[in-house]
C-alpha cells in the first residue's frame, strides 16, 4: 500500500499535485484545533483589518480573525463531504450490489426508487426541506438528507457493473464451487467495485461540498456554523465586496476551489490507477 | 510516392516481390508505475509476399501474428514499437516507415487494403452499408457519386452479392454475409495488398467455406496478394500458396504450402500437422508438452527447445537462423538442418538423440 | 435407477417482439436423448450457433428451466430441485466446463481459491492439508499437480493449463456428468489435443460420462460415443458418431460434413466449387432472414 502511493507521487503528475494540494487544505484544517479564538464568538479582534502579520488574512466586518475562521470553516467543510460521501457510498453499495446480483423483482423494485431520486430536482426540494425543518436546522440532519439524496447514479453503476460481472463464467464457476451468493457478491465481484466506489467517493466529496456550500451562500443552512459557505454567507450579508473588504471572500473562495481542484485530481489519478485493465497489466498481463 | 499503378493481370506471374519485410522487430515497450516491460511480439521476421499470391501466417494465440501484421500495416501504435528492420512494397517508392500519416492515408484502402476477423469493425453499425462505401473508396475512386455506385454495384454483382445489401443496416445482415460486405469493401479499389486477419474465426463452418472461396475468387480474378493470418491449419491447407510458421514471436518455417504439410521440417510445424483431427482418423493424437513461452521472458536459444522432442545442447545456447533447406523451404531448427531428414516421422517416443533418428 | 440422464422433449422458447405483434421462438425444439449410468460414455451434442446446443447445456446444467418437457437426473426432475441443499447435491453430481479458459477464474484471484473451495463445500474436506490433497489429487487425473497451479494468478497459465485446472476442479466433488460447453475452441491448437485426450481418459479411468458440445466435427469424430447433430434447435440426425460422420443421412449433417476443411484437400480447389451452399441465394440473406437469424444467436459461440 505505502509502496503503490510512492509509485503513484513518482509516476503520476495529477497524483502529485492533487495530494500536495490535499495536503495543504488538511493542514489547514487541522490548525482549527489550535485557534486562539473560539469560532463563535464576535468582535475578538478589530474588524475590517487588512492582512498584516498578526492577522495573515485580515480580520472581518463582525471582529473574527479570517484565518483562523477559515481553518474550522475547512475543517467543517471537509468533514461534512466526507460523512455524506461515506453514508452515500453506503447506501448506493448496498443497492448496487443487491439489484444488479439478484435481478428480477428487487432489481426493478430497487431501480424504480433509484429512477425517482435521479429525476426529482434537488435545489428546490433542498430549499423546502430547509422552510420545513428550519427550526431543528443542523449539520447531522444536512448531511443525512444530502446522503440520501446522493447514491442513486453511483447505485446505477454499480448495478450495472455487477450485471456485467454476473454473466461472466467465472461467476458460474464460483456457483459450481459451492459459493452461496453473498461470497460471490463479497469475494469475486467486489474487487471490481471498489475501485469504481472508491473514485466515486472523491466525486461525491465535490459534488456535497458544492452544494452544502451553494445553500450556505443562499443562507439555508445552520449560518451559525463557520462553513465555507457560511463565512461567503456573512461577507454578502456585510456587503463585503462593496465595503472593499475583499479578503473577507476571496479565502474562503480561493481555498474552496483548491480543494475541487485537489479532488479532482485525486480522482483523475485513482481512476487511472485502479482500472481492472491497467491492474491486470501492472500484474504483469499485458501486452501481445 | 506511388509508383506504377499497373495491376497484374491473370495468368502466372513470376515471383516477382509485393512486399519485402527485413529483420523486423517490434517490441510492446510498456511501463506501469515504475515497472518496465518489453514484449518481444515480432523478433527479427523476414519473409517475402509474391505477386498475385496467398501468403499464409500460421501461429498459435500470442505467437506475434496479430502484431506482425499491424506492423506491416505501419498501424502500429505505442505500446507496440518498431525496433528495427525494414517493410517495402514494390507499389511504395520507400520504407513504408519512412511515410507521413497523410501520405499513408492515400494508399491505405487503395493499394493496401483490410479484411478483419469482426466486420464490426469496419462496418459502422449505425450507418447503412452504402455510407460505409463512400466513408472507405469514394476518395480514392474520385468518380461522380452516380458513377462510384455504379461501379460498386458492378463489384458486388461480381462477388455474388445483391447490390440491395447496400441499402441495409449491418445489424440486418448475418454474420457471413457482413463479412463478404467487408470483403467487397476491401477489394473495392482493386488493391494490389491485402491484409486478413483472422476473417472466418467467428463464422460458422458452413459460411466459413463459402467466404474463404469469395476471398480465393476475388484474388485471383484481380490477381492481388494476400497475407492470410489464421491459427487454423486447415485453413491455410486450403487457402495459402505458401505458408510461414511464427512461433513465440519468430517465423520458424516457410515453405509452399503442400510441400509444408507433405514434409514439414520444424518439429513444431511437424506436431501441428500431425496432431490435426480429421474425420475418418481414429489415430491416437498427441499433444506438445508444455506451453508456448511468455513473449516478455522468453527462454533463451531456440524458443522451442523447452518443448522439442528434438532438443540438443546447442538449440539451448544459440537462436538457429531461418535458412533454406531446399528450394524454397526455410527452417530455423538446428536438429532439421544439421541432417536434412523428415522430422514428420518423429514421435514423441522418439530420445532427443539426432544420431538415433532415421534420415 | 439406470439411467443417469432423461432428456425427454424438452423444448426451450422465448418470447421476442415488443408490445405489438409478439412471437416465441423455439431455441430448442422437442430434443430428447437418455445416458445410461453404467456405461459412462462421451455424447456430443453439435451445430452451429443458433442451433441451440448451448440452451440445452444450460438446461442440463439447470440453470434454465425448459418450457416443456422433462429433465431427469438420476430419476429426480430438474425442476424439483429447490433450496440449496438440493442445488449442491445436484453439483455434486454434474459440474460444467466452460469455453473460455481465460474467463473460467476470475482474473484478480488466485487459481487455487477455487479448487480449495470446491474441495471444502463438496469433498466434506475441512482441514488445510486434506483440502491440499483432494485438490491435489484431481489435478494428478488431469496431468498437473498442486505445485504447478498454487499460488497462480490465471495470467500466468496458458490456455491448456487453464482449462486443465478447470476440469480437475469440476472433478473434485466426484461428479458423475461433465457438461462441457466448446471446451476446446479457445485453447491453442499445440496444447487442444492434451484436452481431448484427456476427456477420453476421465471416460475410461473415472468412468464419467461427458456431454461434448461443439461445432468441431473432427475432434466430435475423434472421441465421441454418440452424437447428435441439432439444426435451429432441432435434432437433425443421431446416432452412433462413426456411424453418423461416416455416412450422414440428413441434407443438413450432410452439408456440415462437407463443409470442413481438411488438409488432404491441399491445391484441390474445393474453394473453388463451394458457391452458396450455406445460406442460399445473398438476396435471401440480406434481408428477411436476417431478423430471425440474429435473433436465433443466443450467445453461443
Amino acid at each position: 500500500m505505502l509502496k503503490t502511493l510512492r509509485d503513484l507521487f513518482r509516476y503520476n503528475r495529477e497524483f502529485a499535485i492533487g495530494s500536495m494540494l490535499m495536503a495543504v487544505i488538511l493542514g489547514m484544517a487541522a490548525l482549527s484545533a489550535f485557534s486562539p479564538y473560539p469560532p463563535a464568538n464576535i468582535y475578538v479582534v478589530p474588524p475590517d483589518m487588512p492582512p498584516s502579520w498578526a492577522h495573515p488574512f485580515g480580520t472581518n466586518s463582525r471582529g473574527q480573525d479570517v484565518f483562523w475562521q477559515l481553518t474550522f470553516a475547512m475543517r467543517n467543510t471537509l468533514l461534512f463531504g466526507f460523512a455524506v460521501a461515506f453514508l452515500s457510498r453506503l447506501l448506493s453499495l448496498l443497492i448496487g450490489l443487491v439489484a444488479g446480483y439478484q435481478g428480477g423483482l428487487t432489481d426493478r423494485v430497487l431501480m424504480s426508487i433509484n429512477d425517482t431520486f435521479i429525476v426529482i430536482p434537488l435545489f428546490p426540494l433542498l430549499i423546502l426541506f430547509y422552510f420545513v425543518m428550519r427550526d431543528y436546522m443542523n449539520w447531522v440532519l444536512l448531511t443525512l438528507v444530502i446522503a440520501c439524496l446522493g447514491w442513486a447514479y453511483d447505485a446505477r453503476l454499480i448495478r450495472s457493473i455487477m450485471m456485467s460481472l454476473k454473466t461472466r463464467e467465472f461467476t458460474q464457476t464460483s456457483v459450481f464451487s459451492g459459493m452461496k451468493m453473498h461470497e460471490i457478491v463479497v469475494r469475486e465481484h467486489l474487487p471490481y467495485v471498489l475501485p469504481i466506489v472508491f473514485s466515486t467517493t472523491l466525486n461525491n466529496i465535490n459534488w456535497s461540498i458544492g452544494l452544502e456550500v451553494t445553500l450556505s451562500v443562499l443562507g439555508f443552512t445552520d449560518i451559525n456554523r463557520p462553513t465555507v459557505g457560511t463565512m461567503i454567507f456573512w461577507a454578502n450579508q456585510h456587503s463585503a465586496m462593496v465595503a472593499g473588504v475583499w479578503w473577507w471572500f476571496v479565502f474562503p473562495t480561493a481555498f474552496i476551489t483548491l480543494t475541487f481542484i485537489a479532488l479532482f485530481l485525486l480522482a483523475v489519478s485513482m481512476n487511472e490507477y485502479i482500472d481492472p485493465r491497467s491492474r491486470l497489466a501492472r500484474m504483469g498481463m499485458g501486452g501481445a | 510516392m506511388v509508383k506504377a499503378n499497373g495491376k497484374a493481370g491473370n495468368g502466372p506471374v513470376p515471383a516477382e516481390p509485393i512486399l519485402s519485410v527485413r529483420n523486423l522487430r517490434a517490441y510492446y515497450q510498456m511501463q506501469y508505475f515504475g515497472i518496465d516491460r518489453e514484449v518481444r511480439a515480432v523478433d527479427d521476421i523476414t519473409l517475402q509476399v509474391n505477386r498475385n499470391e496467398i501468403y499464409g501466417v500460421a501461429g498459435e494465440s500470442s505467437c506475434g501474428k496479430t502484431s506482425l501484421i499491424k506492423t506491416i500495416a505501419a498501424a502500429n501504435r505505442p505500446p507496440l514499437n518498431v525496433i528495427g528492420g525494414s517493410v517495402k512494397y514494390s507499389f511504395l517508392d520507400r520504407d513504408i516507415f519512412r511515410m507521413s500519416e497523410e501520405e499513408l492515408s492515400r494508399v491505405r484502402w487503395k493499394h493496401l487494403s483490410y479484411i478483419m476477423q469482426g466486420s464490426m469493425n469496419v462496418l459502422n453499425p449505425v450507418r447503412r452499408i452504402r455510407k460505409s462505401f463512400i466513408d472507405f473508396a469514394f476518395r480514392h475512386i474520385n468518380k461522380p457519386e452516380r458513377e462510384f455506385f455504379d461501379i460498386v454495384a458492378r463489384h458486388l454483382e461480381r462477388l455474388r452479392l445483391s447490390p440491395s445489401v447496400l441499402k441495409a443496416y449491418p445489424h440486418e445482415l448475418s454474420g457471413g454475409m457482413r463479412q463478404r460486405v467487408t470483403i467487397a469493401l476491401a477489394t473495392i479499389c482493386r488493391p494490389e495488398f491485402i491484409i486478413a486477419d483472422e476473417p472466418t474465426t467467428a463464422l460458422d463452418v458452413v459460411v466459413q467455406k463459402d467466404v474463404l472461396a469469395m476471398i480465393r475468387e476475388v484474388q485471383q480474378e484481380m490477381g492481388s496478394s494476400i497475407l492470410f493470418v489464421t491459427h487454423d491449419m486447415t485453413v491455410h491447407a486450403n487457402m495459402a500458396d505458401r505458408l510461414g510458421i511464427m512461433y513465440a514471436g519468430r517465423l520458424v518455417e516457410e515453405a509452399p504450402t503442400r510441400e509444408i504439410f507433405a514434409n514439414p521440417l520444424h518439429p513444431y510445424t511437424a506436431h501441428l500437422i500431425q496432431s490435426l483431427p480429421r474425420i475418418g482418423d481414429l489415430s491416437p493424437k498427441k499433444a506438445l508438452p508444455g506451453a508456448p513461452p511468455n513473449l516478455s521472458d522468453p527462454p533463451a536459444g531456440c524458443r522451442f527447445h523447452p518443448r522439442c522432442p528434438l532438443a540438443m545442447d546447442i538449440c539451448r545456447r544459440e537462436n538457429p537462423a531461418l535458412t533454406a533447406l531446399r528450394p524454397g523451404h526455410r527452417v530455423a531448427c538446428f536438429a532439421a538442418s544439421s541432417e536434412v531428414r523428415p522430422v514428420s516421422e518423429i514421435r514423441e517416443t522418439v530420445p532427443p538423440k539426432v544420431a538415433e533418428a532415421r534420415s | 435407477m439406470s439411467d443417469l440422464l432423461i432428456v425427454d422433449s424438452v423444448t426451450k422458447s422465448y418470447a421476442f417482439g415488443g408490445l405489438f405483434g409478439r412471437g416465441t421462438f423455439k431455441a430448442v425444439d422437442n430434443v430428447s436423448f437418455t445416458l445410461e449410468a453404467a456405461r459412462p460414455e462421451i455424447f456430443t451434442i453439435v451445430g452451429e450457433s443458433g442451433s441451440g446446443k448451448t440452451t440445452l447445456a444450460r438446461m442440463i446444467l439447470n440453470l434454465i428451466a425448459p418450457t416443456s418437457g422433462t429433465i431427469r437426473f438420476r430419476g429426480t426432475d430438474l425442476n424439483a430441485i429447490r433450496g440449496s441443499r438440493a442445488r449442491m447435491d445436484f453439483m455434486r453430481h454434474v459440474q460444467p466446463i466452460f469455453q473460455n479458459p481465460f474467463e473460467v477464474f476470475n482474473p484478480l484471484k488466485k487459481v487455487d481459491h477455487y479448487l480449495f473451495m470446491t474441495a471444502r463445500r463438496f469433498a466434506g474436506a475441512s482441514k488445510t492439508a486434506e483440502v491440499e490433497a483432494h485438490a491435489d489429487a484431481a489435478l494428478q487425473k488431469v496431468g498437473l499437480s498442486l505445485a504447478e497451479v498454487k499460488g497462480r494468478f490465471p495470467h500466468e497459465l496458458s490456455g491448456g493449463q487453464l482449462q486443465r485446472t478447470a476440469i480437475a476442479r469440476a472433478l473434485i466433488p466426484g461428479p458423475s456428468l461433465l457438461v462441457a460447453d466448446e471446451p476446446v475452441s479457445m485453447v491453442d491448437a499445440s496444447l487442444r489435443m492434451s484436452i481431448v485426450n484427456l476427456f477420453r481418459t476421465l471416460r475410461d479411468d473415472l468412468r464419467v460420462s461427458i456431454i461434448y458440445i461443439t461445432h468441431d466435427l473432427a475432434t466430435a469424430y475423434y472421441i465421441s460415443d454418440r452424437i447428435i447433430i441439432m439444426q435451429k434447435g432441432v435434432v437433425v440426425e443421431s446416432g452412433p458418431a462413426r456411424q453418423v460422420l461416416d455416412n450422414p443421412q440428413h441434407p443438413y449433417s450432410i452439408l456440415l460434413k462437407e463443409s470442413v476443411l481438411s488438409p488432404e484437400t491441399i491445391g484441390e480447389g474445393i474453394l473453388g466449387l463451394a458457391r452458396h451452399t450455406g445460406e442460399g441465394p445473398p438476396e435471401a440473406s440480406a434481408e428477411g432472414g436476417a431478423a430471425t437469424r440474429t435473433l436465433a444467436q443466443p450467445r453461443s459461440s
